[in-house]
C-alpha cells in the first residue's frame, strides 16, 4: 500500500468530529508549532519539504511564504482557496467533507507561521454543505482552545472565517478571489503588485489551495525532511488525484508522486481500468486547462519512458507531446468519446467563465466556442481547424490572468493530437452526427511509438 | 439583465438582520462590503431570488452604492435575477459529466418537467438549468438544489423521476 499523509484516517468512523480527529493524533502539529517552533522555523520546514502548491500552478509553498511582506503595524492575511471549480477536480470537496479538521489544523499552523491574526477559507458558493461542515469544525476547534484568543496559552490569537463565493470559476484565480472576498466582481488584478505585497484590503496576503494547507500538517508533525523522502525528485510528497470520466472506479485517490500513470489507471488499488471493458482513447491529466494527450502519450513519454504522475514527467515533452499535473484532475476518455465535442464543451466553459476584462480572452473564447460548435454540428470548413489554432495562439500569453491560456491549451492540444478527427468532422459531416470517430491510432494498448512518430 | 417584474417594497426580517450583523463582524472595521456575497446568499435563500428592491435594501444596509450590489449580483451565476421554481434543478453540463451521460439527463429533465432551460413549470414548483462543473465529477452525472445545495449523484433517468416525485409530494 502506498504512503498516505493526508487521507490515512479518512475511513475512521466519526473522523469529521473534533473528538475522534483529536484521538487519532489530530492537532498535534498545532501544539508542536505553537509551543516549540518560531514562525520562521515553520517556513523553513515547509521549504525543506519541497511542497509545491496543489491548486494548479505548483509554485513552491515555502518560497511563496517567505515572500510575504511584513511591514510594521499592518495586518497580514492567509486566505485558503477552496473555490475548486476546474473541471475534473473534486479533491478539495472530498477533503473538506470527510476530514474538515485537517484543513482547520493546517490553517492554524500556517496562519501562525505567516503572522496572520485573521484568516479566511473562501469556499465556492455551491458547496453550502461543506461551508456548514467547516463552520461546525471551526466552532469545535475554538471550543477546545485551538482557535480564538490566546491559543494553548501562547498569547497567539487567531480568528478563522468561512467565506462563500457566488459561482464563478474565475474566483479560483488568486487575485480574483481576493476581489471577491472584498465583495466585488471576480475580476483578476494586474500583477504586480503580487498579493504577498498587496492582497486583501491592500494588506500582504498569501493564498493557498486546500490541499497545500492540509499538507502542512504532516510536514510539521514529521519534519520537512521526512516529507521530502516521499515522492519523486522535485515532486515531493503525496497528491490527491480526482479521477473521473470512463474509469471503473472514479474517485479521489491519494498517490505518492511518481506513481506510473499506467498503474494509476489500470491497477485495482486505483482506478481499476476503463469502465465497461472499453479501451482508453485519451486523458486530460491535470484538470480541463491542461493539454489533452492520446492514450499512447499519456502512458509513455515520446522517448518511450513510462509516464509518471509527477510535475516533471507529466510535462515531459513540453506542449509537443506532454501535458501538466495541474490540479490533479484526471479525466479519462474511452473509445466512444468524441474529442471535437469535448473540446467544444470545454470552450463553452471558458467562454462562460471569462470575466470579460481582456479582449483576447473575452472575444477569443467566444469565437472558439462558435467555430467548434459548427465543426461538431457538421457545418465546419477545413480552414476552421487552422482558424482555431490561430485564435488560440492570439489568446495565449496576451491576457491579464492565465484563464486565457487555460482556454487556449485544450483547443490547441486537441488539434495537435487529434487533427484527423477534426478533419473527419469536416469531410464526413453527416456521419459525424451519427457516430464517433472511434479509437483511430490513439488507443491503448500502445502502438509502437515509432509508428506514431513516423505517421505524423 | 435586471428584470423589474413588480415593484414590491420589502423589509428584511429581524432574524435575517441578526444574521447580517454577525457576518459583518468577520471583517475589519469599514470593510463591511465583504459581507455582500454571504448577505446575497441569505436574501436568495429567503425570497428565492434577488429583486432589484432587495439589492437596494442590501446596499443601504451595507452602506454602499446600489450599483456596487447590482454589479456583483449580475456577475455571479448563483444569484437569480428573476423568480424561479420552488425547486431549481441545476445539472452539471461540463465535460467529465458529459462523458457519462449528463446530456441525456438534461434532456430527460426537460421532457419530464415540460419546460425549457430557465423556465418555470406552470405550478411554480420547478425550474432547471445546466451549470458548469460542480466539483463532483467522480460521482457524475450530478445535480444540486438550493438553497441548501443538496447534492444528487450518479443520476439515472429513474433516479431523476424519483427525485421529482419526492419533491412534488413534499409540503
Ligand atoms: C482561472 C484560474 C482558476 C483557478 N482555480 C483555482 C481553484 O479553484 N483552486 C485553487 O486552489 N487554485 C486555483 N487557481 C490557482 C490560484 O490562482 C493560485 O495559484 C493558487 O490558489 C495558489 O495556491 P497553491 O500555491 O497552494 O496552489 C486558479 C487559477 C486560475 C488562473
Ligand atoms: S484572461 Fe480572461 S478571465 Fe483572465 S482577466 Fe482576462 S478576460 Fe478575465
Ligand atoms: S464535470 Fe460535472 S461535476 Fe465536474
Amino acid at each position: 500500500m502506498a504512503r498516505k499523509l493526508l487521507l490515512e484516517n479518512i475511513n475512521v468512523p466519526g473522523i469529521h468530529t473534533f473528538d475522534v480527529y483529536r484521538q487519532n493524533g489530530g492537532y498535534r502539529s498545532v501544539e508542536k508549532a505553537i509551543k516549540s517552533m518560531t514562525p520562521d522555523a515553520i517556513v523553513e520546514e515547509v521549504k525543506t519539504s519541497g511542497l509545491r502548491g496543489r491548486g494548479g500552478a505548483g509554485f513552491p509553498t515555502g518560497m511563496k511564504w517567505s515572500f510575504l511582506a511584513k511591514p510594521e503595524g499592518r495586518e497580514r492575511y492567509l486566505v485558503c482557496n477552496a473555490d475548486e471549480s476546474e473541471p475534473g477536480t473534486f479533491k478539495d470537496r472530498y477533503l473538506m467533507t470527510h476530514i474538515p479538521h485537517l484543513l482547520i489544523e493546517g490553517m492554524i499552523v500556517s496562519s501562525f507561521a505567516l503572522g496572520a491574526k485573521t484568516s479566511y477559507i473562501y469556499v465556492r458558493g455551491e458547496m453550502m454543505p461543506q461551508i456548514r461542515i467547516l463552520e461546525r469544525a471551526i466552532a469545535e476547534a475554538k471550543n477546545a482552545g485551538f482557535l480564538g484568543k490566546n491559543i494553548l496559552g501562547s498569547g497567539y490569537d487567531l480568528e478563522l472565517y468561512v467565506q462563500p463565493g457566488g459561482g464563478a470559476y474565475i474566483c479560483g484565480e488568486e487575485t480574483a478571489l481576493i476581489e471577491s472576498l472584498e465583495g466585488k466582481r471576480g475580476n483578476p488584478r494586474i500583477k504586480p503588485p503580487f498579493p504577498a505585497i498587496s492582497g486583501v484590503w491592500a494588506c500582504p496576503t498569501v493564498v493557498n489551495n486546500v490541499e497545500t494547507i492540509a499538507a502542512v500538517v504532516p510536514i510539521i508533525n514529521d519534519g520537512g525532511d521526512e516529507y521530502a523522502k516521499v515522492g519523486n525528485g522535485r515532486s515531493t510528497g503525496t497528491k490527491l488525484i480526482s479521477a473521473s470520466g470512463n474509469l471503473k472506479k472514479p474517485g479521489v485517490y491519494e498517490i505518492e508522486l511518481g506513481l506510473p500513470v499506467e498503474e494509476f489507471i489500470y491497477s485495482d488499488e486505483y482506478c481499476g481500468g476503463i469502465a465497461n471493458g472499453k479501451r482508453l482513447k485519451a486523458v486530460v491529466a491535470g484538470g480541463s486547462s491542461v493539454p489533452i494527450l492520446p492514450a499512447n502519450l499519456i502512458l509513455n513519454t515520446i522517448n518511450g519512458q513510462p509516464r509518471l504522475m509527477s510535475y516533471e514527467s507529466l510535462s515531459d515533452g513540453g506542449f509537443q507531446s506532454g501535458s501538466m499535473l495541474g490540479s490533479g484532475g484526471f479525466i479519462a476518455f474511452d473509445e466512444d468519446q468524441c474529442i471535437v465535442r469535448n473540446t467544444w464543451n470545454f470552450s463553452r466553459f471558458y467562454h462562460h467563465e471569462s470575466c470579460g476584462q481582456c479582449s483576447p480572452c473575452r472575444e477569443g473564447t467566444g469565437w472558439m466556442e462558435k467555430v467548434l460548435h459548427r465543426l461538431e454540428y457538421g457545418h465546419g470548413k477545413m480552414s476552421d481547424i487552422d482558424l482555431l489554432v490561430d485564435v488560440s495562439k492570439k489568446i495565449e500569453g496576451n491576457t491579464i490572468c492565465p484563464l486565457g491560456d487555460a482556454a487556449a491549451w485544450p483547443v490547441a492540444s486537441a488539434i495537435r493530437h487529434f487533427r484527423d478527427e477534426f478533419e473527419w468532422h469536416v469531410t464526413n459531416p453527416k456521419e459525424a452526427m451519427e457516430r464517433n470517430y472511434g479509437l483511430a491510432k490513439y488507443a491503448d494498448p500502445l502502438p509502437k511509438l515509432e509508428e506514431v512518430v513516423s505517421e505524423n | 439583465m435586471l428584470s423589474v417584474t413588480e415593484h414590491k417594497e420589502i423589509e428584511f426580517s429581524s432574524e435575517l438582520l441578526i444574521k447580517f450583523d454577525e457576518i459583518v463582524t468577520r471583517y475589519p472595521q469599514g470593510k463591511q462590503k465583504s459581507a455582500l456575497l454571504p448577505v446575497l446568499h441569505l436574501v436568495q435563500a429567503e425570497y428565492g431570488w434577488i429583486s432589484p428592491e432587495a439589492m437596494d435594501k442590501v446596499a443601504a444596509y451595507l452602506q454602499i452604492k446600489p450599483i456596487e450590489v447590482y454589479e456583483v449580483a449580475t456577475f455571479y451565476t448563483m444569484f437569480f435575477l428573476r423568480p424561479q421554481g420552488k425547486y431549481v434543478l441545476e445539472v452539471c453540463r461540463t465535460g467529465p459529466c458529459c462523458l457519462v451521460g449528463a446530456e441525456k439527463i438534461m434532456t430527460h429533465i426537460e421532457n419530464t418537467l415540460g419546460v425549457k432551460e430557465g423556465e418555470v413549470t406552470a405550478d411554480g414548483m420547478f425550474s432547471w438549468r445546466g451549470v458548469e462543473c460542480l466539483a463532483a465529477c467522480g460521482m457524475a452525472p450530478v445535480l444540486q438544489i438550493g438553497p441548501e445545495y443538496t447534492f444528487y449523484e450518479h443520476l439515472t433517468e429513474e433516479s431523476v423521476d424519483k427525485l421529482i416525485e419526492t419533491l412534488k409530494n413534499k409540503i
